[in-house]
């Protein structure tokens, strides 16, 4: 990469010995990458490391050397959510020892690192920094130094802004330096698709389903999809979005999606139309069929298959607050036509602080709080991606969620015939 | 006669011979070392539940072969800290463009924990098409791989 004499500088250790290695890190990630500069980051940052797992020691170390050196982050930043809640998911004497003292024994002091180096706001952990509510959104044409892969996805596709899949660490050294590698996802070249999907189902695919199918086929692809908008309309609305939301970030966790484009509806797809697909991209159709056989293919991880579940996670990435109004219609409605008032297995919703605040404005919260279920703003991830909780026969209607746990999936309408009693899970 | 000399493109150079265990699809880095690294496990026992070719298998000291790191953005934070446990592959062999998320982890290794990871990419489709899980692999400083013998 060519460096301006600032980084040049920077690098030889002007600025300190941890700010050089903090800039040597990103210089040879660049130049291995293909970038031929250091571009200016132009929103603030998003982190996808929001645990203090303890054995994660890399972490916590960097960032002691970081606070030692007296540096601060050039733009604040959200983190991924916080990965437990005793009030809201709650957890027997031995859980909560191997969570407190074992698992997460380092969640005090690395909270206290994130508010040193640059944390946007105490209350900032979630994975959909994006949302209104949250308000870190970037615009379109923005340059990102964003992780969490299905916030970038996000970033990307339907905000048109520019990050690329970057990984924990190199989030916050961008953030730290206020630039990062001009290559990848920031150059228009790389953002024509490579693969056109036609969706050729009956109905709209479930949003997890398909973003799964997708991230199967074209790993680290772009893809064009076409015919989605036959069903989701051509307006980016809040239903839309959320729609969307959840699609990349399956697509993100089954493959390496970083950047969708659907026909008449994300903004560089309405743009330039067809225009911004590559000459002689690959092709896949998606049928019904097609879908049912990805569905049908997870695995099954339960010791016994045929356990009752305990626990329900809904909010994997974090919902919206659409979503949380969506979800307590629906589980009200069948409630009442199972004659039940109460849910049928312990669930919890998760999502954001900020959505949660604006979600107890409305009076479906009351509504969704009296099925019994739970609000909470952990990463459902981190609570089950554990020896304790993975042997619990847990359900989830998250893709992302049972890729990295051993959460059984289920489709949205199933779901909420288990919960309802209707439908026995195993 | 198959071709069993492969060059590739230095990321972090180094001579090695050892064992191959070949993951034909993208490798999901998280799930796969994700259960061994929490339970602080003296060696590394792949545990996606959807790669069936890197499932149940020994990671720790072997040659990754693969075509790209997929899923979580913690992909490059994973590889660092099985770095610095000292359980990690020794050498990484991608077909493909190394991606970023590996690429980072790769670096941040390198730099923040002094490891000795090698890592190759851009080996090409050949490679993995040929090489299989069990082969014993020469490794040169100049980027070519060797399958020695099946």
């Amino acid at each position: 990469m060519k460096l301006t004499t600032e980084e040049k500088e920077i690098l030889n250790g002007s600025q300190g010995e941890t700010m050089a290695k903090i800039m040597k890190t990103l210089v040879m990630f660049g130049d291995m990458a293909g970038a031929k500069r250091l571009v200016p980051v132009t929103h603030e940052g998003h982190l996808v490391t929001s645990f203090g797992i303890s054995l994660i020691k890399p972490l916590f170390r960097i960032m002691d050397e970081i606070i030692d050196a007296g540096i601060k982050s050039k733009w604040q930043f959200t983190a991924d959510p916080r990965p437990i809640d005793y009030k809201n998911v709650k957890c027997n004497v031995l859980n909560k020892l191997v969570f407190s003292k074992i698992m997460y024994g380092q969640q005090k002091r690395y909270e206290e690192q994130l508010q040193k180096v640059g944390l946007r706001k105490p209350s900032d952990f979630t994975c959909t920094c994006y949302l209104p509510e949250v308000g870190n959104t970037p615009k379109m044409g923005d340059i990102l130094s964003w992780a969490e892969s299905s916030a970038v996805v996000y970033a990307n596709s339907v905000l048109g802004a520019r990050c690329n899949r970057n990984s924990g660490m190199i989030d916050l050294f961008g953030n730290i330096i206020g630039k990062v590698p001009e290559f990848g996802l920031l150059l228009d070249e790389n953002r024509e698709a490579n693969w056109v999907v036609n969706i050729k189902t009956t109905t709209l695919p479930e949003a997890q389903v398909l973003g799964s199918a997708i991230g199967m086929a074209v790993g680290d692809g772009v893809p064009f999809i076409k015919g989605l908008d036959k069903f989701l309309g051509k307006e980016l609305d809040a239903k839309t979005c959320a729609y969307l939301k959840d699609m990349g970030a399956a697509s993100a966790s089954n493959g390496a999606v970083g950047l969708f484009h659907v026909q008449n509806l994300t903004p560089e797809a309405i743009q330039k139309g067809t225009a911004i697909i590559k000459t002689s991209p690959k092709h896949l159709d998606i049928t019904d069929e097609y879908l049912q056989n990805v569905y049908n293919n997870y695995p099954v991880l339960w010791k016994n298959q045929n356990a009752k579940p305990t626990l329900c996670f809904i909010g994997c990435p974090h919902l919206s607050l659409e979503q949380l109004v969506d979800w307590t219609h629906r589980l009200t409605v069948a409630l009442q036509e199972n004659n039940k008032k109460k849910l049928a297995i312990r669930t919890i919703f998760t999502t954001s602080p900020a959505v949660l605040q604006a979600f107890q404005k409305k009076h479906e919260y009351q509504q969704l709080i009296d099925t019994g279920a739970k609000i909470s703003s952990i990463c459902p991830l981190m609570y089950t991606n554990n020896p304790i909780a993975g042997k619990k026969p847990i359900i989830t209607n998250s893709n992302k969620l049972r890729t990295y746990s051993g959460a059984r999936y289920y489709q949205d309408a199933e779901i909420v015939d288990i919960l309802c009693g209707k439908k026995e899970g195993k | 006669m198959q071709k069993n000399t492969f060059k590739g493109r230095v990321i972090a150079g180094g001579d090695l011979t050892g064992e191959a265990v070949v993951s034909h699809q993208g490798l999901n880095t998280l799930a796969t070392f994700q259960k061994s690294a929490l339970k602080n496990a003296k060696q590394i026992i792949g545990s996606d539940q959807n790669n069936p070719d890197v499932y149940g298998k020994v990671l720790t000291g072997k040659i990754l072969c693969l075509p790209i790191t997929i899923g979580s953005t913690t992909g490059g934070l994973v590889i660092q800290t099985i770095c610095q446990m000292g359980i990690n592959p020794s050498a990484l062999l991608f077909s493909q463009e190394i991606d970023s998320l590996a690429l980072s982890g790769v670096i941040l290794a390198h730099i923040w924990e002094e490891s000795p990871i090698i890592a190759i990419d851009k080996l090409g489709d050949d490679f993995l098409n040929t090489v299989k899980t069990g082969d014993k692999l020469q490794i040169k400083a100049d980027g070519t791989v060797c399958i020695v013998s099946d």
